[in-house]
């Protein structure tokens, strides 16, 4: 072999070695994740907003001293698992690796801090609560044909909470916006309920305002007055009986909001007409408000704006307190009062609840500045173990952090991307996403959608467990090359990092000693494929684990 | 009389029942008669002592038109040129294309005054699915959900499969609501492939291997959680077992109906609706208690006649040959088979050939599980007028029938105290039905 060939062999494995250890330093440290802009831990508004987090947790503390219940709590969850539940809460998947590489480097005391910021300024964050306020809003179902456009409305909503947009001021859009539901996406709020008449549904849409944006459920005042004494209206102060008036004067302020092929308008002199449970016919039925009348403002000639005026007053308190339940419940899995939309006007509320809903108030309806200070609360970095039993008490007062399951399209996320070393978010390669894309919804389908009501509590069906155990986007996620799971084997420089791997892309955390123990022992005495196959089934094995399906 | 507004029955004496002998004797008068008519009743009752015990729900989805169906008027302007067939029963007529269905006619009966309050499809199948309207604070079970829930005797325990199937699903399989999910149809599509995820992707060495680790894992996470008493009970693995046991068990050979002869088969029609109708009675054999089966494309807002003929066309086999392997087998006695979409069709044909949604009014056919054939409840108008509310053309049917009592039959037929109240999650009581059996079937 002359000089040259060796050269040309030389030149080659040298190639080979600098690929190699880049894909390794890939493996090991990955692209730096962007600083967020918005991270400011010495800020005069990270100070007020630990100051509020701090008054929610002395709120609950002493609540449980008027209840009595003792001040025994569970102690703080580590941070992977405290960033996890963030994730799951705001994105609706896990971190990816890249991402808890970062957060790790980051100082202890401002992780937390960092990591909302990172998230809130990831349009993963948007459109997964865009989703979930959607939910609310429209529901889930197609509705009507031409005239609703739910992607549209999905990605309305999601460009004003990445802008943070002040939320009373969405609500506003939300309950007085005008013309095509493809070119002003805010009206698919009403065109969605267009049925039999063909015009938008005044009762559907009482319905849908009482319950989405009040926290109040007065549908049953639909056919009858309330009977059992669950239902007061009135105000706080001097509540009053809901009656079957109450929810068909709240639905007259729709009467004069139409369809045509301008799309919808608001106008016109057209009166609210319906037949009572008693009466004989059809009578004319005037808007009005069902509580806190007092904050209408009479010299406001449309009704859907004087509505939307009433439901977005500073000092309509269901309407705070309908958002901060909701946004808890979304970080959390669970609300502060269940179900998330019915919270009596007269009370009891928690006092974090209170706190929260004068502090948004206060805060121009800041969504952000509530889910940064949720964030921030013991109550929500509470571990969900603890050295004492867990009764239901400890978790209705947030002594404990709730175990609650995760949705399908949480469980899905997850999956995704737990075999993806980096983040699948925006900025990842149109095909990792339009692949993402389809392999979520199919699996959502088949696992089946939670619906509108994703807060329920819910149990798993072998339908859900067969698809985890032999579903083909489970297995296609493992075995494809281009995943973490095959290059986890191959560039991991030895066991324990191998493990530590997908302990971490899986399930957030560091395997324990006996975890550890017991995979290395089966994985040391591997070699080449069979050794890929092993790391394969441990990925397999947690992706499969109860821990995956659960936020703790 | 016009014949339109006429109940029919076969005549035949094993059919009468005890209401119908009360009836008969209240009817003509001889009320003296009636404690013997009692004690015939009885009698005859007595005979019926088994409830069925399981429903085939074949699921037109998209609603067909009752005028080219089970409620054809031909002659009449709302016809719209469709033509009817005659079956073996005197006065029924079946839609055109119902050639085979038109031969069990005697096993099988027709609802043609249906009536709902929903008009969108989403809403209306909620609807018929659940026998309630959509409440946005409550999710109600759907039928199939419901009787797995009410009916779990010792045989129920000796099936490894799930009870409640739904074969090539539409968006709104059943589901188990407020039961929970668990109750959610188990879905599968054209039974001539493998059931979806039942067989595990690597070989059983491995598998078990798997499912060691598996073991391994949960326990140190339960370990840490022995203590919460909130989630004892749903946190676990007991999904895991049912999932392994119905990975191994012999019964999911009832969804595979590449054993059926070939020329068995093909009398269900070489459809996968055909094919699902056929692993329908074999599931049903196997212990399941609902199976649902999907037909969809009845949306014919164009070009009605052509379109719903298409359907006619894969749907007539499969009935007629369901209910024929039903009876031989021995299970149309304790088999419900039910046969309908969410609502009709508009009794007038729009300018591009289409028939519109008609929730005023509409059709479908039961038979099995003690529910005599060749009966027709209720009659749709031949001339009902353009113009009118809601309210005015429920009055232009006779004996017509709220969808809801189409759940209160059936939930009766199957021995399930329909009018039980049970608890929601949230501890709202609930009725389990709001119909009334409609009599005249049994």
């Amino acid at each position: 072999m002359n000089l040259n060939a060796w050269t040309k062999n030389l030149f080659f494995i040298g190639l080979a070695v600098i690929g190699f250890a880049t894909l390794t330093v890939f493996l090991m440290a990955t692209d730096r994740v962007a600083a967020p802009e918005s991270f400011a831990p010495s800020s005069k508004a990270q100070f007020a907003i630990l100051n509020v987090a701090k008054t929610v947790d002395a709120s609950f503390k002493q609540e449980w001293n008027q209840k009595d219940l003792g001040m025994q709590a569970a102690g703080r969850a580590d941070d992977l698992t405290i960033a996890r539940r963030l994730s799951l809460g705001l994105t609706g998947t896990v971190p990816s690796l890249q991402e808890i590489r970062e957060f790790e480097s980051q100082e202890p005391q401002d992780r937390i801090h960092w990591w909302v910021s990172h998230l809130l300024e990831d349009r993963r964050t948007s459109n997964h609560l865009a989703e979930r306020f959607t939910r609310a809003f429209v529901g889930v179902d197609d509705g009507p044909f031409i005239l609703y456009r739910r992607r549209r409305f999905v990605k309305w909503l999601g460009d004003q909470i990445h802008d943070n947009v002040r939320y009373d001021q969405i609500v506003r859009q939300l309950l007085t916006g005008e013309g095509l539901w493809t070119d002003s996406p805010s009206v698919n709020f009403y065109t969605v309920t267009i049925g039999d008449t063909e015009q938008p549904d005044p009762v559907r849409l009482a319905g849908r305002t009482s319950r989405a944006l009040l926290g109040m459920r007065i549908d049953c005042l639909q056919c009858h007055d309330d009977f059992l004494g669950t239902i007061n209206l009135g105000s706080a102060d001097d509540p009053t009986g809901g009656m079957q008036t109450d929810f068909h004067s709240l639905a007259a302020f729709f009467a004069q909001t139409n369809v045509s092929l301008l799309g919808i308008k608001d106008g016109g002199d057209k009166e609210y007409q319906y037949q009572l449970l008693e009466a004989d016919e059809e009578s004319v039925i005037s808007p009005k408000v069902p509580f806190n009348q007092e904050l209408v403002d009479d010299n406001i000639s449309s009704l859907q704006k004087q509505l939307a005026e009433w439901v977005v007053h500073p000092e309509n308190r269901p309407f705070a307190r309908a958002t901060v339940n909701r946004v808890w419940a979304i970080m959390c899995g669970k609300p502060l009062v269940e179900p998330v939309d019915d919270i009596p006007l007269e009370g009891p509320f928690p006092q974090a609840m209170e706190v929260l809903a004068d502090d948004l108030v206060n805060n121009n309806f800041d969504l952000q500045r509530l889910i940064r200070t949720i964030a921030e609360t013991e109550a929500f970095q509470r571990d969900s173990r603890a050295d004492f039993e867990i009764t239901d008490q400890h978790v209705e007062n947030w002594k404990v952090f709730p175990l609650i399951r995760l949705r399908p399209d949480q469980v899905a996320g997850a999956a995704i991307q737990s075999t993806s070393f980096t983040t699948i978010d925006a900025t990842a390669h149109i095909i990792t996403r339009l692949t993402q894309f389809g392999q979520q919804n199919d699996f959502v389908e088949r696992y089946g959608d939670a619906g509108e009501d994703e807060f329920a509590a819910r149990g798993e069906t072998v339908t859900q467990r067969l698809l985890m155990l032999n579903g083909e986007m489970i297995d296609d996620r493992l075995t494809t090359p281009l995943n973490s799971p095959v290059r986890v084997s191959v560039l991991s420089p030895n066991t324990e990092q191998a493990i530590e791997t997908v302990y971490l892309a899986t399930l957030t955390r560091r395997p324990t000693a006996p975890e550890l123990t017991h995979f290395k022992s089966q994985l040391d005495q591997l070699q080449g494929t069979e050794r890929t196959k092993k790391i394969l089934d441990i990925y397999w094995t947690l992706v499969n684990s109860i821990e995956f399906v659960w936020n703790h | 009389m016009n014949n339109h507004y006429e109940n029919h029955a076969c005549g035949s004496f094993e059919h009468f029942s005890r209401r119908s002998i009360l009836r008969l004797a209240g009817l003509s008068g001889l009320s003296w008669l009636t404690p013997l008519a009692t004690t015939l009743a009885r009698d005859a009752e007595s005979k019926q002592t088994t409830h069925a015990k399981s429903v085939i729900v074949l699921w037109l989805e998209g609603a067909p038109s009752q005028l080219e169906t089970f409620d054809p008027h031909p002659g009449t302007e709302i016809a719209a040129g469709s033509k009817a067939r005659k079956t073996n029963v005197d006065g029924i007529l079946l839609g055109e294309g119902f050639e085979q269905t038109a031969e069990q006619m005697h096993s099988i009966s027709l609802i043609r005054a249906l009536t709902s309050k929903e008009g969108d499809h989403n809403r209306a199948i909620y609807n018929i699915k659940t026998g309630f309207r959509p409440d946005p604070t409550l999710v109600h079970p759907a039928i199939g959900s419901m009787i797995c829930h009410q009916l779990n005797e010792e045989a129920d325990a000796k099936v490894d499969i799930p009870r409640h199937v739904s074969i090539l699903p539409g968006p709104s399989p059943g589901r188990g609501g407020y039961l929970g999910d668990a109750y959610d149809a188990f879905k599968i599509f054209d039974p001539q492939n493998p059931v979806p995820d039942v067989k595990a992707r690597v070989e059983q060495h491995r598998q078990l291997k798997r499912l060691d680790d598996l073991r391994v894992i949960d326990n140190e996470f339960l370990r840490g959680r022995q203590n919460n008493r909130v989630v004892q009970g749903s946190l676990g693995n007991h999904n895991l077992d049912a999932a392994l046991q119905m990975m191994s068990s012999e019964q999911i050979r009832a969804f595979d109906v590449s054993t059926v002869p070939k020329e068995a088969r093909l009398q269900f029609g070489d459809t996968p609706f055909g094919r699902g109708c056929l692993a329908a009675v074999r599931l049903i054999e196997t212990g399941v208690r609902c199976v649902e089966v999907t037909l969809d494309g009845w949306d014919t807002h164009a070009n009605n006649h052509e379109l719903q003929a298409g359907r006619i066309d894969i749907l007539d086999p499969a009935l007629a040959s369901l209910i024929k392997e039903l009876k031989k087998r021995d299970l149309l006695d304790s088999t419900i088979v039910v046969c309908g979409g969410e609502f009709g069709r508009t009794p007038w044909v729009n300018p591009v050939g289409g028939r519109d949604h008609w929730p005023h009014g509409f059709s479908i056919a039961i038979a099995g599980g003690g529910i005599q054939g060749g009966r027709v409840v209720g009659a749709s108008s031949p001339n009902p007028k353009r113009d009118g509310n809601a309210e005015d053309r429920t009055k232009e049917l006779q004996n017509s029938h709220p969808v809801e009592d189409v759940h209160a039959t059936i939930y009766d037929a199957l021995g399930i105290d329909y009018e039980q109240e049970l608890d929601t999650p949230v501890g709202r009581p609930m009725q389990i039905c709001k119909g009334k059996p409609i009599t005249e079937l049994f």
